[in-house]
């Protein structure tokens, strides 16, 4: 059984988790085993309810009044314990937050190989082969795991939701967990929301990002002006922007910031250094608006304008409002 | 407070990757190895809680001799303590094996440490795992890409970077913790403490040593292709009147790209 944890974050299941159980879906169908969804939390009726419109097939809810909150530790427990004692033999999370500080702790506590953070997932001989990223997408590394159960996060923004519904979802096969006394020595004890309502530059459908021909830390409001009118949209940076003090390091993409697969990315006065691509260079369509024609960003660009950003910048956003008016 | 600092030798950001197609390997020539960059917030935290708190500040990677040059710069920064745990086995991309080696030897060789303190990824095999591995491992807590930490005698707070905001973390010690950028800024080491780290005499602990049984090291996963991804085509550029280019941007975008 491909077993796939889902998130809920305000209440809500992430769509990389639908992401992530639509991929187990095909995956599972062509090796001829079953996919699972399978929900933690102290109770799971609620979102189980939800996920019931997704067509999820086969649900698990593992409930215990300690895990009203996450925390790495009781997730981890109820999480292991369910794939030793349901038989999974592949498990995956969505390489979100939670996804990566959760998933290595079941994979240790069950001796299981993890490939995080995958963008492929195929089946060859019979078995499953993890294609991901590394140095930041600078190479891609193709992983077996040799370990019962195999374990993956899935990257959002990469694997796509369409896929056959196979109903169910109705019913959830509840099993209480076991956390005992004293195993949750950290919780988290608050969430703190970034005062915009501002998506996260890994959850966008578009980023635009800003770079040095910004010039200032005023100007990336060219570019939040832009993103405001661009739905699930989210404004980034290149390391140098950052490391001026623009803009807060949450938003920085490339080797030691996020990495990024949107389907537009917009790099507006980034020249394009090596582990800024490194981070974008996955996304579907990649824009450049830059002065100098020899910057590099133009070589990956797949489309680009050569001029000054801060008199492309407002004429593309009107140009873009009448667009998407249509 | 006793605190463990684990650091990892990795090529530096600007490097090109080039493959060594034969063993599926990275080729290390001509490469400039650094510490990785998040480890060196995590050093920098050490190095602060202690300032603020007294305590060691002891540094340890995982790896072959190549590495001590990371172990010198640790201890220039201001590290008391750097250690080798000598591994002679190629990158395996293999998380559990190095966090395995890792709780050992926090379970055999300081068992006393209040904190572990980690980079949030090694930048290269950007697996996100070792931290929170060792800390399954030797039942502890965990908080991972932290930008803000407090360290208070028995307990901690941290702040996580998550989508769109921060999770406020509370544990207990000892406890796990891995560094984002932002945390703080890290020193650069002075000369005199360059001159002192030279002097240093570096620890070597074997893997032998540790009783780990060949099945426990035995890599679970298995390299079946490394590759460079296919090399993105130069597009079309735009040229002119910005407000020509703008227009045939947009229309682009939507009609031929349809990504709007």
């Amino acid at each position: 059984m491909i077993a796939v944890f889902i998130e809920i974050r305000d209440g809500k299941i992430k769509k990389s988790s639908l992401e992530a159980l639509a991929e187990a879906r095909r995956r599972a169908g062509e090796l001829g085993v079953a996919a699972a969804a399978v929900l933690v939390g102290s109770a799971v009726d609620g979102p189980a309810a939800d996920l019931a419109g997704h067509g999820p097939g086969k649900v698990f809810g593992l409930e215990h009044p300690a895990l009203a909150d996450y925390s790495a530790q009781g997730f981890g427990r109820a999480l292991a314990d369910f794939a030793r004692e349901s038989g999974v033999t592949v498990l995956f999370f969505a390489a979100t937050a939670m996804g990566k500080d959760l998933a290595p702790r079941v994979a240790a506590a069950l001796g299981a190989g993890l490939a995080s953070d995958c963008t492929k997932v195929a089946v060859k001989d019979g078995g499953l082969e993890f294609t991901r990223p590394i140095y930041a997408g600078k190479a891609d590394l193709t992983v077996r795991l040799t370990s019962a159960p195999q374990i993956a996060t899935l990257r959002p923004n990469v694997f796509p939701l369409d896929t056959p519904a196979v109903g169910g979802g109705g019913e959830v096969v509840k099993k209480a967990a076991v956390i005992p006394d004293g195993l949750v020595k950290g919780r988290v004890a608050e969430v703190l929301k970034e005062q915009s309502a501002e998506i996260d530059v890994t959850e966008a459908e578009v980023v635009i990002s800003g770079g040095r021909g910004l010039k200032g830390p005023e100007n990336f409001a060219l570019l939040r002006e832009l993103a405001a009118i661009i739905p699930r949209s989210a404004v980034g940076a290149s390391r140098s922007a950052v490391d001026s003090g623009w803009i807060g390091h949450q938003h920085q993409v490339g080797q030691t910031g996020k990495t990024v697969s949107p389907n537009l990315y917009l790099a507006v006065g980034i020249s394009g250094a090596i582990q800024h691509l490194a981070g974008m260079s996955s996304s579907k369509c990649i824009v450049a608006v830059n002065k100098d024609p020899e910057a590099p960003i133009f070589k990956v660009a797949d489309f680009g304008i050569v001029g000054d950003l801060f008199e492309v910048i407002p004429r593309l956003k009107d140009e873009l409002k009448k667009v998407l008016a249509e | 407070m006793n605190i463990l600092v684990f650091v990892k030798r990795v090529p530096d950001t600007e490097s090109r990757i080039r493959i060594q197609h034969e063993t599926k390997s990275i080729i290390e020539d001509g490469l400039n190895f650094v510490a990785s960059p998040y480890d060196e917030f995590a050093v920098e935290a050490a190095l602060r809680l202690k300032e603020a708190k007294g305590g060691t500040v002891r540094v340890v990677t995982v790896g072959r001799d190549e590495a001590v040059p990371v172990l010198r710069k640790c201890l220039a920064m201001g590290a008391d303590e750097a250690v080798l745990v000598k591994d002679e086995a190629p990158e395996a991309y293999d998380g559990l094996r190095t966090a395995r080696i890792i709780a050992r030897v926090v379970e055999r060789k300081f068992p006393g440490a209040d904190l572990l303190l980690f980079g949030k990824q090694a930048v290269g095999t950007d697996n996100s795992q070792v931290p929170s591995m060792v800390a399954e491992l030797l039942a502890l807590p965990q908080a991972n890409v932290v930008t803000k930490l407090e360290v208070d005698g028995t307990a901690g707070t941290a702040l996580r970077e998550i989508e769109g905001g921060l999770e406020k973390v509370v544990f207990s010690l000892p406890a796990v913790v891995s560094a984002q950028k932002g945390l703080n800024e890290p020193r650069y080491e002075t000369l005199k403490g360059i001159m002192a780290a030279k002097k240093k005499e570096i620890p070597v602990i074997k893997l032998d040593e540790l009783g780990l049984a060949a099945e426990e090291l035995a890599p679970k996963v298995v390299v079946a292709g490394l590759d460079v991804p296919p090399q993105r085509q130069a597009g079309k550029v735009l040229q002119g009147d910005p407000a020509e280019t703008a227009r045939e941007l947009a229309a682009l975008l939507h009609t031929v790209a349809k990504v709007l």
